[in-house]
């Protein structure tokens, strides 16, 4: 199910040093055409279906559509991520559309402070078992047999 | 490949060259770097330098990319006695007690951590809002599975990673093709070289202690689901190149059980989970007569005690019963979803919102980590309530965190790992200062997510401890920077060298494309590796014909030739994917024995023999002569089965 880019609304993410598309593809299969400023799927038949284009895309240009060769044609499944949740819409070949709504996450973007609440580890634990969100906990071991 | 041939070429020569010195390499991007990075960070003293490079963008990159919709690894209210006996049996008796139970121990802090950084854990009527950490219950598919909403998993855990060691350390489209040994001590990783997909830019890394998990291996045998378009729907990530097994062999790092291979036994077509099918809604799987094959087949169990008696049968032998079906005619093979659906909505005396909510639940498994398989639902107008859905066992896939145990040999936990397993330094390879996680440990799988996660942590921790033990170590690089520049951009070389000779430079006979390489090995696993093709049989004749075979195409791969940064990363990658290849057809030939039927069978020694080979498997290749060793290691248990 190779992603696509719809030519009306790609804008080549006009003003940015990347487009998202290339930023993000997990397998580096976004392209910008610079002379049309238009991004396309160089390698369709690598694609994962991971939806990460479809997902950040601002201008919701990118698409995917069912491998040619596996799903007979005319269904679709469009994401509409927000910051936390995501909606999805599935349409069926016949016509049916079902859709369904789902939680992210629980804090906002960009908010984890990931020490924060946490003790600074003291070095004479750098040779103990213990992560450092463990110090203090005596960890199991296999009883002896 | 589907190039624009209106694109220009964009070939580059004489590329930038830099230099980066740092203390701690992470080599990766996926669950068990981000735990690495955070980790280490902790640990390391002010000054210290950690840096991170991934040949992705972290937010999406490795496994969990897409998200997922159970973490699979929380112990919660079991011990890691049990969860050690559980890996042990679905891996057919021949694990490393002393990691597995090292995760066991860890992981539940790292899903706590999950947790608190945002990820949405479902909570157990009654405990809704109350933190696991806090006393909250998870709602269990399993024993040991707890469901999520976990579409941005991801990039929440790659948020907490990137903001422990700073987007300033971090490096992404940057993709290592090889590590560098030390010139002047014996042994000793000093560094690793890469390339920027982005730009015409080397990079030489030189560390004190490097931590490489770059996953597993897809895209070694031909892909089942499709040879055309639809290829790409692999069910492991089809970027996971062999990456970390291939780097790890060629600086001489013992390897483990690098005959394991897990075929995942999944929706038809689309690879979809069934875990949730199976365990949370307890829909049955069936032959096209409406059988339940692992009760007719129950008997084909005995043949492989004792790990076929077991309460809950092993996935290999669990593809054993399914494939006996298929070979003999009588599949198409189904999930019994209507059934199942039917059921939980008259448990819950048909309440309509209860029913909206346990169809949503069904979609959310597919849309949150597989979303192809719900668009395979979608084209094929298939309703789970009404329609039943085909299953299929895929093409074998190599792994070291999901249900198989390839990888590298590493120390052990000093508490608790045998002499023989241990020396000094917790996942550490053999190789000193180079450490691995996840897809990269070897004899030790049912890590998942959430455990390469805490052991990307156990590692990091162990390598901050060794590069302070070592603070005083100067990697020493014997190449050339430009020498090492030139071996990274050979196919751009071969590829400009000879461009001119044809007219559609696709079709040259002096160079070979990344694609067509990948082809031919696909093919060669496929026909002579116990791939698909072969209902997943081989024998010894058969591998010595593949390793013929991939002698020829190794020669063949100096011919590789790039017109593109994309195209040179695509010829690395499959170039790594060879030497794994290689490793696991020298270790599927030497264990005369089939350790895990419904995985691969040895025609030849078509059964399991615990007095021979209950052992691992190891191997090592001598950087200096060119040559594997293949042998014996003993195997124990640590924890009574």
């Amino acid at each position: 199910m190779p992603s696509y880019v719809i030519a009306e609304k790609c804008d080549g993410c006009k003003g940015q040093d990347k487009t998202a598309c290339q930023y993000i593809c997990p397998n580096d299969l976004y392209r910008l055409n610079e002379e049309k400023t238009k991004a396309f799927n160089q390698e369709p038949e690598q694609c994962w279906e991971c939806y990460c284009c479809a997902k950040i895309c601002a201008q919701q240009a990118i698409e995917i559509r069912a491998y040619a060769d596996i799903v007979p044609m005319g269904g679709s499944i469009i994401p509409l991520r927000g910051t936390d949740s995501i909606m999805w819409t599935v349409q069926f070949r016949n016509g049916n559309i079902k859709r369904f709504k789902f939680p992210i996450r629980t804090t906002p973007e960009g908010s984890i402070k990931p020490y924060e609440g946490k003790a600074q580890p003291s070095m004479d634990d750098i040779k103990s078992q213990n992560l450092f969100s463990e110090i203090g906990k005596t960890l199991p071991t296999p009883a002896k047999s | 490949m589907a190039m624009q041939t209106q694109e220009t070429s964009h070939f580059c020569k004489e590329p930038q060259i830099e230099e980066v010195n740092t203390d701690i390499l992470i080599i990766g991007g996926g669950m068990a770097a981000c735990g690495a990075a955070f980790e280490a960070k902790r640990w390391a003293p002010e000054g210290m330098k950690i840096t991170l490079v991934d040949k992705a963008a972290m937010e999406r990159s490795g496994a969990v990319a897409q998200g997922l919709s159970a973490i699979n690894t929380y112990l919660g209210e079991n011990t890691p006695e049990d969860y050690v006996r559980m890996v042990s049996n679905d891996l057919m008796g021949v694990v490393r007690d002393d990691l597995i139970y090292d995760v066991g121990r860890h992981v539940d802090d790292t899903v706590h951590r999950f947790e608190e950084w945002g990820l949405p854990i479902w909570k157990a009527e009654g405990s809704e809002g109350v933190p696991l950490e806090k006393g909250g219950k998870p709602v269990r598919t399993g024993k040991w599975q707890i469901m999520i909403n976990g579409e941005s998993y991801k990039t929440i855990v790659a948020e907490a990673a990137k903001t422990a060691i700073g987007m300033e350390n971090i490096y992404e489209r940057v993709f290592i093709v090889k590590l560098i040994l030390d010139d002047k001590e014996e042994n000793r990783i000093a560094g690793a070289v890469g390339f920027s997909t982005r730009e015409n830019k080397i990079y030489i890394f030189k560390a004190k202690s490097i931590m490489m998990a770059c996953g597993g291996a897809v895209n070694i045998f031909r892909p089942r689901q499709s040879t055309g378009e639809g290829m790409g729907r692999a069910w492991y990530p089809i970027w996971n190149a062999g990456s970390t097994y291939t780097m790890a062999a060629q600086v001489g790092a013992e390897l483990t059980m690098m005959e394991n291979r897990f075929v995942p036994a999944r929706f038809k077509d689309g690879a979809g989970p069934v875990g949730a099918w199976f365990l949370l809604f307890k829909a049955k799987a069936m032959n096209a007569l409406g059988e339940d094959y692992t009760v007719k087949n129950k008997d084909m169990l005995n043949d492989y005690l004792p790990y076929g008696a077991s309460k809950v049968t092993p996935t290999c032998l669990r593809n054993h019963q399914m494939l006996k079906e298929i070979k003999e005619g009588r599949g198409p093979i189904y999930m019994d979803t209507p059934t199942a659906m039917k059921n939980l909505f008259e448990s819950h005396g048909n309440d309509k919102k209860k029913c909206r909510e346990l169809e949503s639940e069904a979609w959310e498994d597919f849309l949150d980590m597989c979303i192809g398989q719900a668009g395979q639902w979608a084209g094929m107008n298939i309703a789970p309530e009404e329609t039943m859905s085909e299953l299929m066992p895929t093409e074998p896939y190599l792994l070291g965190s999901h249900s198989g145990c390839c990888g590298i040999w590493v120390s052990g936990p000093e508490d608790i790992a045998p002499a023989e397993w241990q020396w000094g330094y917790n996942r550490m390879t053999t190789v000193s200062g180079l450490f691995t996680a996840g897809d990269g440990v070897g004899a030790s799988g049912h890590k998942f997510s959430s455990g390469s996660h805490a052991e990307g942590r156990i590692a990091a921790k162990a390598a901050v401890r060794f590069a302070l033990d070592h603070k005083d170590f100067n990697p020493t690089i014997a190449q050339d920077s430009r020498q090492l520049a030139n071996e990274i951009y050979l196919p751009f070389i071969n590829y400009e060298e000879h461009k001119g000779l044809s007219t559609d430079p696709e079709i040259n006979p002096r160079y070979i494309k990344p694609r067509m390489l990948m082809f031919r090995l696909n093919k060669i696993m496929d026909e002579y590796g116990g791939g698909c093709g072969t209902h997943y049989i081989t024998g010894k004749a058969m591998l010595e014909k593949a390793l013929e075979l991939l002698d020829i195409l190794k020669v063949d791969a100096q011919k590789l030739a790039a017109k593109d940064l994309h195209e040179l990363l695509r010829c690395w990658e499959n170039y790594h994917r060879i030497w794994t290849a290689e490793m696991h057809l020298r270790h599927i030939l030497f264990r005369e024995e089939s350790r895990y039927p419904g995985f691969y069978y040895r025609s030849d020694f078509n059964l399991i023999d615990d007095a021979n080979w209950k052992c691992f498997v190891n191997s090592k290749y001598d950087p200096k002569q060119g040559q594997w060793s293949v042998f014996k290691k003993e195997h124990k248990d640590l924890v009574p089965k």
